[in-house]
C-alpha cells in the first residue's frame, strides 16, 4: 500500500510554483473542493494578495448526460476581473484532463484571461485530452480502478489516500 | 326460435320468489315450462349442463346507453356487450342524438333492437322536447310506441315551472317520470365530488347540495303532482337519507344507484384517471357506505350499470375535459357478486337488485324465474376468475375504471325468450 | 383499480424525471433543487450568463393558457442552459379545432423535443402528457388549472430561505383567492414539507377551499388576525373573473378588507417579507406603498425564479428512465 505524505508533496508543489511565478502576479483559482484548499494554502504561502477564486465545474462537465448533476453543486465565485488576468488554476489530482477542460471553459465564460497555467498536487497520468503541466507536486502511476483522494484533517493538514473504486 | 331446452344441475337463484336451490329448468316456446321435474314426455332439443354454475333471471339494467340514434350501427355492438354481461333487458335513456322525443325515432330504435336480437329494449322517452327543459314532449304518443317512462338525463330543468307541468302531465296518463337529482346551477363548472381529493387535485368541485337541493325540489313537486318518480343515480349519503325519508312519508318513489358508485370512491381518481370521471361524480367512503346501507334496507331499490361507452379521444384528455362515463355492461355481474361477497349480502338478495327490483320499476314481465314467465336467463360461473381487459370488450367503449383488475364471476350463457343469444367460448 | 399509485414524476432512483407537483416531492429532493439553484444564481451575475449543460437539447414551451411572464422566465432559464427554446402559444381553442392535446405532443416529440414546459387551464393536463410521452422526454408543469404551480412554490421557498434561513420557526400568511390559486396550493404543500407549522390562509369564505385545516392550515377571515406576527406574507393575485363569478362584490370592497396596506402590515413582524407571484393588481390586493416598500421582495423573486427554473430543467433533463433513448 503506497504511503503518500501529502504535506511533503504539497511542499514540493509550492516550491515549484514559487520558482515558476517569480516576477509575475497571478490570481489563484481553485477547482472545488480539493483545488480550493490547495489554492488557499498557496495564497498564504506565496503571499498572493487577491482572494482565491472558486470554480464548481458541474455545469461544464462532459458526462452530464450519463450522470446528471452531482449532489453537491456549489456556486462558483470569481471575486476579481478575469479579463486580462494571469490565472493559476489549481486542482488536486490531474487524471484524464476533463475537469481542467471544463474549468477552462467555465473561466472563459467569466471573461478572457491573458494566460492560464495549471498547478496540481498529483499527476496520476491516464490523460484523454492534450493537457499537461510542469507544476506538479508528485507524479504517480496508479491502476485505472484506483482513485487518488485528497482530504483535510481537523488541523487543516492535507491527507492523500488511494481508494479502490467499488465495482467501477 | 322455438327451441325446447333443459338447463340441468344448476343452482337456481330467483330473487323474486326467494328460491336458491339446485334445480332443473325446462324451457319451451320461449317460456319457462317448469322448475324442477319437467312434465312427462319433455324431450329437449338441447341440454345445458349447469353443474357448478348459477342460473338466475337475466339481468335487467335500468340504464345502458346504446348510442343510437347517433352512432350508426353502434347498437349491435352494445347489445352484444349486454348479452356478454348477462343482461337480457335494458332501459336506454333518451340522451341520444337526436334525443328520443319523437315516435319515429322510438320505432326505429325498437326495430333495430329486434334485428340485433340482443337484450330486450325498454326505451325511455324524453320528458321535454329535445331534452331542453322548455316544452313538454309528446309523452302519451311516445308511451304508445313503447316508451316505458320519461326522463331528463343530465339535470332537472332549470325552469321548475316546466318540471311541475311535466309531472302533472305525466300523472294524467299515469306515466312514470325518471329524474336525475341534479341542480345544474349548483354543479357549476364542477367535475369531481367535493372533498379532500378534489381540493388536492385542484379540480372544480360538485357540492353535495347539487344533489340534495334537487331531491328536495323533486319531492316537493311530487307532493303536488302525485307522479310516480324514479330517482336515477344517487351519489351521496345525504341523498340516500332524503330518499329514505320520502319513502317513509309514503311518496311513490323508487331509486337506483350505479354499480360504479357501489364500489368506487373519489380517491380512485388517483393521478387524474379520467376513467373515473363519472356523472354523478364519485364521492367519499362515507357516501359509498351509505349507498350500501341504502341497498340493504331497501331505501335504494336497484343497481344499474349506467353503461356509457366513450371513445378514447374523449377520455384521453385532461380530467376536466374528458367525457364522463364508464363502459360497464361487461363488469356489472362480477361487481354485483363482489359487493355480495364483501358486504355479506346473500346472493339471492344481491341479484334481486339487478333482476326482480328493476323489472318491478319498469313494470315489465321479466326478471323472475317461474313457470309461464318469459325465459330470460343468465347462466354464470360464480367462481371463474378473469382480468378486465377493456380492449377485449364487446362494447365499443373501452373506458372501464376497473381495467387490469381481477373479477370473479363470468357469464356462460345468456338466454332471451328461450333462445341462447350468448354463449361464452370455453 | 387502474389507479396510478406511484407518482409519475420520480424515476426509479427517486430522482426528478418530470416536475408535475411539489406535493409529492420528498424534502431532501426539494433541498437539492434549492442548492442547485444557488449555483445558478452565481451564473446570473457573470458576463456570460449561460452554461453549456443543455446544449443540443430542445425545450418546448407549451402554453395553453396565456402567460408572458412565466413563459419568458422559462425561456430565459432554458437559454441560460444553452438549450434551444421553442415557444408555442397554443390557445385552448386550437385544441378544440381538431388536433387533440396528445396529438400535439406526439408531433412535437417527432421534432426532437426533449422537455415540455406546459401551462394548461385544466388540472391534471401535465400528468396526462407525462403518462404519454416517450421515456426520454420530460414534462415540467408551469401551472395546471387550479392544481399546482411547482416552480413558483420552489422559487417562493428559495426566496424565504434566502431572507429567513430555517423554515420551521416561521409564521407564514397566504392572502387572497386561495380557492382558485394553484400558487397557494403549491405553496402550502411546499411549506408543510419544509417544516412550517404556523401557516395561515386569509380571505373571505367564498375564496377559501374546504379542508384547509386538514392540510394543517389555519383559516382566518380577518386580515389583521392572519397577519399577526407573521414573518412571511404571500399575497395572491385577485383575478377579475372572480368578480364576474359572483364570488366577490367588487375590487374596492376586497381591497378595503384584504388589501395589504402599510397599516395592515404593521400587524406582521417588523422584519417580515412581502411576496407576490405577480403580476400585481396594485390597489386591489396590494397597496403600491407596500409593493415598492422595504418589506417587498417581489423583484428578487423574479431573478430567483430564473435560477430555480434552471435547476429544475437541468435536473429533469439528466434523469434516466428505463427504455430511454434519445432519437
Amino acid at each position: 500500500m503506497l504511503e503518500l505524505d501529502a504535506e511533503a508533496i504539497y511542499g514540493e508543489l509550492a516550491r515549484r510554483v514559487r520558482e515558476h511565478i517569480a516576477g509575475s502576479s497571478p490570481v489563484l483559482v481553485g477547482v472545488h473542493t480539493g483545488g480550493v484548499w490547495l489554492a488557499e494554502r498557496l495564497r498564504a504561502d506565496l503571499d498572493i494578495a487577491p482572494e482565491v477564486g472558486i470554480l464548481d465545474v458541474s455545469f461544464y462537465r462532459d458526462d452530464y448526460s450519463q450522470g446528471g448533476l452531482s449532489r453537491g453543486v456549489r456556486p462558483s465565485r470569481i471575486p476579481f476581473d478575469i479579463n486580462g488576468a494571469h490565472v493559476l488554476l489549481v486542482d488536486d489530482v490531474l487524471n484524464t484532463g476533463r475537469t481542467v477542460r471544463a474549468a477552462m471553459n467555465e473561466l472563459f465564460d467569466y471573461g478572457r484571461p491573458a494566460r492560464i497555467e495549471l498547478a496540481v498536487l498529483v499527476d496520476r497520468g491516464g490523460r484523454e485530452l492534450p493537457i499537461s503541466t510542469s507544476l506538479v507536486g508528485r507524479t504517480l502511476e496508479v491502476p485505472g480502478d484506483v482513485s487518488v483522494v485528497l482530504s483535510r484533517d481537523d488541523d487543516q493538514r492535507l491527507q492523500l489516500r488511494l481508494e479502490r473504486a467499488a465495482g467501477a | 326460435m322455438s327451441l325446447t331446452l333443459a338447463i340441468v344441475n344448476g343452482r337456481v337463484i330467483d330473487p323474486a320468489s326467494g328460491l336458491d336451490a339446485p334445480c332443473d329448468i325446462a324451457i319451451a316456446d320461449g317460456r319457462i315450462l317448469a322448475l324442477g321435474a319437467p312434465p312427462a314426455g319433455f324431450a329437449p332439443q338441447r341440454v345445458v349442463d349447469a353443474r357448478g354454475l348459477v342460473v338466475a333471471p337475466g339481468l335487467v339494467d335500468l340504464c345502458a346507453r346504446m348510442r343510437e340514434p347517433g352512432a350508426e350501427g353502434a347498437l349491435r355492438g352494445e347489445m352484444r356487450a349486454a348479452l356478454a354481461g348477462g343482461v337480457t333487458g335494458l332501459a336506454c335513456p333518451p340522451d341520444t342524438d337526436p334525443p328520443l322525443d319523437e315516435p319515429g325515432l322510438v320505432r326505429m330504435l325498437r326495430q333495430r333492437s329486434r334485428e340485433a336480437a340482443g337484450a330486450r329494449l325498454y326505451p325511455l322517452g324524453a320528458l321535454t322536447a329535445g331534452l331542453a327543459g322548455q316544452a313538454l314532449a309528446e309523452m302519451h304518443t311516445l308511451a304508445q310506441v313503447g316508451c316505458v317512462a320519461f326522463c331528463q338525463t343530465a339535470a332537472l330543468p332549470a325552469n321548475l315551472g316546466t318540471l311541475l307541468q311535466a309531472l302533472r302531465y305525466a300523472s294524467t296518463f299515469d306515466l312514470p317520470v325518471w329524474l336525475r337529482p341534479v341542480d345544474a346551477s349548483l354543479v357549476g363548472d364542477g367535475v369531481a365530488g367535493d372533498g379532500p381529493l378534489a381540493s388536492r387535485l385542484g379540480l372544480p368541485a360538485i357540492p353535495v347540495v347539487a344533489e340534495t337541493v334537487a331531491l328536495h325540489t323533486i319531492f316537493e313537486l311530487q307532493r303536488t303532482a302525485g307522479t310516480r318518480i324514479h330517482i336515477c343515480r344517487l351519489s351521496s349519503a345525504e341523498g340516500v337519507a332524503l330518499v329514505r325519508a320520502a319513502k317513509r312519508e309514503g311518496l311513490p318513489v323508487t331509486a337506483d344507484v350505479s354499480v360504479q358508485h357501489l364500489h368506487l370512491v373519489d380517491e380512485n381518481i388517483g393521478y387524474y384517471d379520467s376513467n373515473c370521471r363519472l356523472d354523478p361524480p364519485l364521492r367519499s367512503a362515507q357516501d359509498r357506505a351509505a349507498i350500501r346501507a341504502g341497498l340493504a334496507d331497501g331505501t335504494l331499490d336497484a343497481v344499474c350499470s349506467d353503461h356509457a361507452p366513450v371513445s378514447q379521444e374523449d377520455k384521453l384528455l385532461p380530467f376536466g375535459e374528458a367525457r364522463a362515463g364508464a363502459s360497464a355492461l361487461e363488469t356489472l355481474l362480477p361487481l354485483i357478486l363482489a359487493w355480495a361477497q364483501a358486504q355479506a349480502v346473500p346472493l339471492v338478495r344481491a341479484l334481486g337488485a339487478v333482476t326482480a327490483a328493476p323489472a318491478r320499476i319498469l313494470g315489465e314481465d321479466t326478471g323472475m324465474l317461474a313457470p309461464g314467465r318469459k325465459a330470460d336467463l343468465v347462466v354464470f360461473d360464480p367462481q371463474a376468475s378473469w382480468t378486465v381487459q377493456p380492449e377485449a370488450f364487446h362494447s365499443s367503449g373501452h373506458n372501464s375504471p376497473f381495467a387490469g383488475q381481477t373479477m370473479t364471476g363470468r357469464v356462460r350463457y345468456t338466454l332471451v325468450g328461450g333462445e341462447v343469444r350468448f354463449e361464452a367460448a370455453t | 383499480m387502474q389507479v396510478l399509485t406511484r407518482s409519475p414524476q420520480l424515476n426509479s432512483d427517486g430522482g426528478l424525471h418530470h416536475l408535475l407537483s411539489i406535493a409529492e416531492l420528498p424534502r431532501p429532493l426539494i433541498e437539492r433543487i434549492l442548492t442547485t439553484a444557488d449555483g445558478f444564481i452565481a451564473v446570473g451575475t457573470r458576463e456570460v450568463k449561460s452554461v453549456p449543460l443543455l446544449r443540443g437539447r430542445s425545450v418546448f414551451n407549451l402554453f395553453f393558457e396565456n402567460s408572458t411572464r412565466t413563459r419568458t422566465t422559462f425561456e430565459i432559464a432554458a437559454k441560460r442552459l444553452s438549450a434551444d427554446v421553442y415557444n408555442l402559444n397554443v390557445a385552448a381553442s386550437s385544441t378544440a379545432k381538431g388536433e387533440s392535446l396528445l396529438d400535439t405532443i406526439d408531433n412535437l416529440t417527432a421534432m426532437q423535443a426533449d422537455i415540455f414546459v406546459v401551462r394548461h387551464a385544466q388540472g391534471g393536463a401535465p400528468y396526462l402528457i407525462a403518462r404519454h410521452v416517450a421515456p426520454h422526454v420530460h414534462v415540467v408543469n408551469a401551472g395546471d388549472g387550479r392544481h399546482a404551480h411547482p416552480t413558483q412554490a420552489l422559487l417562493d421557498l428559495y426566496t424565504i430561505r434566502h431572507y429567513k434561513g430555517a423554515f420551521e420557526p416561521l409564521s407564514v400568511a397566504i392572502v387572497g383567492d386561495i380557492l382558485n390559486s394553484r400558487v397557494a396550493r403549491s405553496d402550502i404543500d411546499a411549506l408543510r414539507t419544509m417544516g412550517v407549522t404556523d401557516l395561515r390562509a386569509v380571505g373571505p369564505l367564498t375564496l377559501l377551499p374546504a379542508g384547509l385545516e386538514t392540510m394543517g392550515v389555519r383559516v382566518c377571515t380577518r386580515l389583521e388576525e392572519g397577519l399577526r406576527d407573521a414573518d412571511v406574507v404571500i399575497m395572491l393575485r385577485l383575478q377579475n373573473e372572480r368578480m364576474r363569478g359572483a364570488l366577490l362584490p367588487s375590487a374596492a370592497e376586497y381591497f378595503r378588507n384584504y388589501g395589504l396596506t402599510p397599516q395592515a402590515l404593521r400587524h406582521a413582524r417588523p422584519d417580515c417579507i412581502v411576496m407576490h407571484p405577480g403580476p400585481m393588481n396594485r390597489g386591489v390586493e396590494i397597496d403600491s406603498a407596500v409593493a415598492d416598500g422595504p418589506h417587498s421582495v417581489i423583484l428578487p423573486q423574479v431573478s430567483f425564479g430564473i435560477a430555480v427554473r434552471m435547476a429544475v430543467l437541468s435536473m429533469v433533463a439528466s434523469s434516466q428512465q428505463e427504455g430511454a433513448q434519445r432519437a
